[in-house]
Parts: structure tokens; C-alpha cells; sequence
């Protein structure tokens, strides 16, 4: 579903992300993890079009480097960004009503928002506050209904669990897994491995802006050095 | 007593023009963070403009309503298009450039914009001709006229269909996510472009139909009126808040009310010292204190950290 071939990111003279190759096949849960500053987050920007790279793009064989951002959304790629970026003035619904901007059947709209708030029944308690005022962890869950509300075939999380309390994790973990089992494909950036692991199907291991590994997810959590570097064993 | 109510009625007309021309700029502060100090002259051009329409429309002997409502609606597109023009030409290739770019920029357009109409519509007076029927009302002791409750009630009708817009439509809800996070409003597919050209557009709208009251209210128009009248503006939208809908309508409507009441006191207070021309003083008082004592206005937050 998407392949990335030779993708570089470049932040002045500094090379952030180097030649990455990444394949992620239909239904598939990828992760991709690393240290902080090993480029996963430039990368997955640069897949959704937020950052000027160079290298292909591939969604589903057709080259998406120079489509506008805008575009992506609607050739079914949705992106959870790093730090929720909710719009904090907006109401709930209405962020959830931004995350279908692109679609015009308003009554299934109306369900999905009904289906977001099932998943994520907290949302539905603060429908109509400004998601400013809800809490870090209300605002990741809102974040992932909000890209659910575009119906993505794939969807890339960039560190969920950042600056949430454990149970937190546990329960944005949980709402990923469901919608993973709903058949979305996911590549999820996570700097926490061993969460992103046991939820992922296959993993990426990034360095200093290359992959340096690419493993099935048991492979990598029984890995000498991924379990040093990584696991905090 | 009459006094004190005919300067509230006055000002409340004042501050009607001024809360529309505000919203022009409050609406590209809020969305791209400038200070559009061309906006004033959109509004001259849009004077200017149904003016000229007014002028080839009269012979056909028309009822002077209709002429007017003819001029105001050959002023709006034109006022839409130079909207359109100045954000693609002069602002979007400076979108990432320093902050002090874009607003140097915006002076550079403005004397632009003043110029090409000295030379279109020369240096002299254009005057508004008498087609409103002015029958004064009383009022509580005031007199008002038809076209100042006309000006009032079509400000006000523009203003609520504005909020409504923008808070009630997929357009105005694009809009404030772009203000917001524009990076963020892209990933759901917004098209940012368009929606920052839709905002010059749809405030050059709003300048266009102040240009129109600003030329019937004084009954006349000139290349040079929209600098002073910008200035204002811009002063009734730091006022309210720059950067929110509601501050720039409150900020206008203080504003003309303060300068109102302001230029009819004035001489009393100073025992005929200073008269009523010193009214466009009063604005810029109001600026400087508000500068000063709340930078973020009435109803802002953080002006000054993006300023």
C-alpha cells in the first residue's frame, strides 16, 4: 500500500533522514522506532507531505511526491501528528467535523461521528467543549477520531503515548488496536518499542536518519541489541 | 441631554463603518498573522469606484435607491478582485519571509494603491449625490436620517451573516482551523491557498460596502480617504482584539462612539480651545492607551507575542 524509496529530509545543512526505504503492505501494522532525534518523526512527515523531501512516494503504486498536502487526505492517507495538534479553539465536533472535511455525504458523516464517540465515549461526555480545555490524553484520543473521520485506509500515528500517564497509554493503545482490527493499515512512530511492538505486526528500527533494521516484531523484541538499546534491558 | 444622545447616534453609525472595515483586518491577522495596511485603500477604491458607477448610472434616471444599490454592487466585485490581486501578488510570495517583510510590503501596496487612484480618479473631491432620501427622525430628542439607519441596519445584517458563516459553515470552520494550525488544517485537506484568498476576498467585500456608507455619510470621496479611515479601523480592531471577529465589532462600535462624543464635547471642555476638528485625535489616543495599558484589547489573547 505505500513504498518509500530513498527518502531524504534536509533541515538547512543538516541531513535528518537518509535514504530510507519502507514498505508497508495493505491490512499490515508497522511500527517505526527509534531514539529520540533518529528522524522518525521527519520521516513520517515527509511521507504525509509536510516537510520538502526528496525520494518516491508510493500510496498504493501511484506517486504522491508532488501532489499537493491537501490532496492526500482525500487518497485516503490520514496523519495523527506529533503533539495531537487539535484545533484548540474548535469544538470536539467540530474537530471531528474537520477530520471529514473532504467528504460531501453529510449523513454518513453524522454516523461516523456516532462511531468515533462509541470507540471514544469520552469525546462524546465533551462534545461540545473547545478542545483546548480537555486533557492531554482526551486530546490524543480526539486527535485519532479526528483522522478516523476520514475513512483512511492508512493511517500514521507519530508517538501517541507522548506525555501521556500510563493508563492513558494503555487506553490510546487499546483504541489504536480496535482500529487496526477494523482493517486500517497503520505505521505508527513510537519511541516507547516495546508498546509499539507488541502492537505492530513488523517493526522499523531507525538511527541517526537510516533504518537499520526492519524485522518482524517477536524477531526484534528478542534482539540482543534492540533489547539494550531499545527495551532498557 | 439631546446633545449626549445625537453624539451616541452619530457614533454608533461612525463605528458601524469602522467595525466592518476592523473586520477586514482582524480576519487576515487571525489567519496569516499581518497587519493588511492596504485594507484602507480597498475601501477608497470601493467609494471611489461606486462613485463612478453612480455617475453612468444617474442619466438613465433610475430611482436613486436603485442607483445606489447598482453602484454598491459594481463596487463589490471590483473591491473582491483587488483583494484578490493584492494577497496573490504582494503577500503569498513573502508567506515564509520575516515577519517585517510582508508589512513593509503592505505600506509599499497601500501608497500603490493610493496612487493608481490619484491618477484613475485625480485629486479632487468626488461628491456623493443627494439619491438617499436624508428625512431626519426624531429620536429620544436626536434626529437620525434614513441613511444613517440604513448604514446601521446593513452593517449589522453583514456582521451576523459574517459570525454565522464562520461559525456555522464547513468554510468558516476551514477557516478558523487554518488560523489556528495551518499545517494541521492541510492534513485534513484543506486547501490553505484558498482559503487565505477567500478571506482577502470576502474582507474586501465587507471594505467595499463601508467605502459605500463612508461616501454616502459624508457625501464625498477622494483618493486619500482610506488611509485615515484604515488607520481607524486597524485602531477598532486593536481595540477589541486583533485577531477576533467579536472585538473588531466592539472596537468599531467604541471607537466611532468615543470620537463622537469626543468631538462634541470637546470644545465645551477645553472652553472652545480646541474644536471639533481635533475629533480624529481621539482615535489615536485610544490606540496609545490601549497599547499601553492592554495590548491584547478587549476581547484578545496574545497579541504581543505575534506582533
Amino acid at each position: 500500500m505505500l513504498q518509500v524509496r530513498g527518502l531524504e529530509v534536509h533541515y538547512g545543512g543538516i541531513c535528518a533522514v537518509r535514504g530510507v526505504d519502507l514498505d508497508v503492505a495493505a491490512g499490515e501494522k508497522v511500527a517505526l522506532i527509534g531514539a529520540n532525534g533518529a528522524g522518525k518523526t521527519s520521516a513520517l512527515k515527509a511521507i504525509a507531505r509536510m516537510l520538502p523531501a526528496r525520494g518516491t512516494v508510493r500510496l498504493d503504486g501511484a506517486d504522491i511526491a508532488d501532489a499537493p498536502p491537501h490532496s492526500l487526505v482525500g487518497q485516503g492517507l490520514a496523519l495523527v501528528p506529533e503533539g495531537r495538534g487539535v484545533f484548540a479553539r474548535l469544538s470536539v465536533r467540530e474537530n471531528l467535523e474537520m477530520g471529514a472535511y473532504v467528504r460531501t455525504d453529510r449523513a454518513a458523516i453524522a454516523d461516523d461521528i456516532e462511531r468515533v464517540f462509541s470507540l471514544l465515549p469520552r469525546l462524546r461526555e465533551r462534545a461540545g467543549q473547545t478542545a483546548g480545555t480537555l486533557s492531554g490524553g482526551e486530546q490524543q484520543m480526539l486527535a485519532i477520531g479526528r483522522a478516523l473521520m476520514s475513512r483512511p485506509r492508512l493511517l500514521l500515528l507519530d508517538e501517541p503515548s507522548m506525555g501521556l500517564s500510563p493508563i492513558m497509554v494503555a487506553t490510546v493503545f487499546e483504541v489504536i488496536r480496535t482500529v487496526a482490527q477494523e482493517g486500517v493499515t497503520l505505521l505508527l512512530v513510537e519511541q516507547n518499542a516495546r508498546l509499539a511492538l507488541s502492537l505492530c505486526d513488523r517493526g522499523y528500527v531507525m538511527e541517526s536518519g537510516e533504518i537499520t533494521l526492519n524485522a518482524p516484531s517477536a524477531e526484534l523484541l528478542d534482539n540482543p541489541a534492540v533489547r539494550s538499546a531499545y527495551l532498557g534491558e | 441631554m439631546d446633545i449626549f444622545i445625537q453624539q451616541i447616534i452619530n457614533g454608533l453609525v461612525l463605528g458601524s463603518i469602522y467595525a466592518l472595515v476592523a473586520l477586514g483586518y482582524t480576519m487576515v491577522y487571525g489567519i496569516l498573522g499581518l497587519i493588511n495596511f492596504a485594507h484602507g485603500e480597498v475601501v477608497m477604491i470601493g467609494a471611489l469606484t461606486a462613485l463612478t458607477a453612480i455617475g453612468l448610472l444617474v442619466p438613465a434616471g433610475l430611482p436613486g435607491p436603485v442607483v445606489v444599490l447598482g453602484g454598491l454592487l459594481i463596487a463589490i466585485p471590483v473591491c473582491m478582485a483587488v483583494g484578490f490581486a493584492i494577497e496573490r501578488i504582494a503577500y503569498r510570495p513573502l508567506r515564509n519571509a520575516p515577519r517585517l517583510a510582508p508589512l513593509i510590503t503592505a505600506i509599499g501596496v497601500s501608497i500603490v494603491l493610493q496612487q493608481l487612484a490619484m491618477m484613475g480618479w485625480g485629486r479632487n473631491y468626488h461628491t456623493f449625490p443627494p439619491l438617499l432620501p436624508a428625512t431626519p427622525h426624531q429620536l429620544f430628542g436626536a434626529a437620525i436620517t434614513d441613511l444613517q439607519m440604513l448604514i446601521v441596519v446593513v452593517a449589522a445584517v453583514l456582521m451576523a451573516a459574517l459570525v454565522w458563516l464562520v461559525t456555522r459553515t464547513r468554510l468558516g470552520r476551514a477557516m478558523r482551523a487554518t488560523a489556528e494550525n495551518p499545517a494541521v488544517a492541510r492534513l485534513m485537506g484543506v486547501d490553505v491557498d484558498r482559503v487565505i484568498s477567500f478571506t482577502f476576498v470576502l474582507g474586501s467585500a465587507l471594505a467595499a460596502v463601508a467605502g459605500v456608507m463612508v461616501a454616502a455619510n459624508y457625501s464625498i470621496a477622494h483618493y486619500a480617504m482610506g488611509f485615515m479611515l484604515g488607520l481607524k479601523a486597524f485602531t477598532a480592531a486593536v481595540l477589541g482584539g486583533i485577531g477576533n471577529l467579536g472585538g473588531a465589532m466592539l472596537g468599531g462600535l467604541l471607537l466611532g462612539i468615543i470620537e463622537s462624543l469626543g468631538a462634541g464635547y470637546i470644545g465645551d471642555l477645553t472652553g472652545g480651545f480646541l474644536g471639533s476638528n481635533y475629533q480624529d485625535v481621539f482615535a489615536f489616543f485610544v490606540l496609545i492607551l490601549v497599547l499601553v495599558f492592554r495590548p491584547s484589547g478587549l476581547m484578545g489573547e496574545k497579541v504581543a507575542e505575534r506582533a
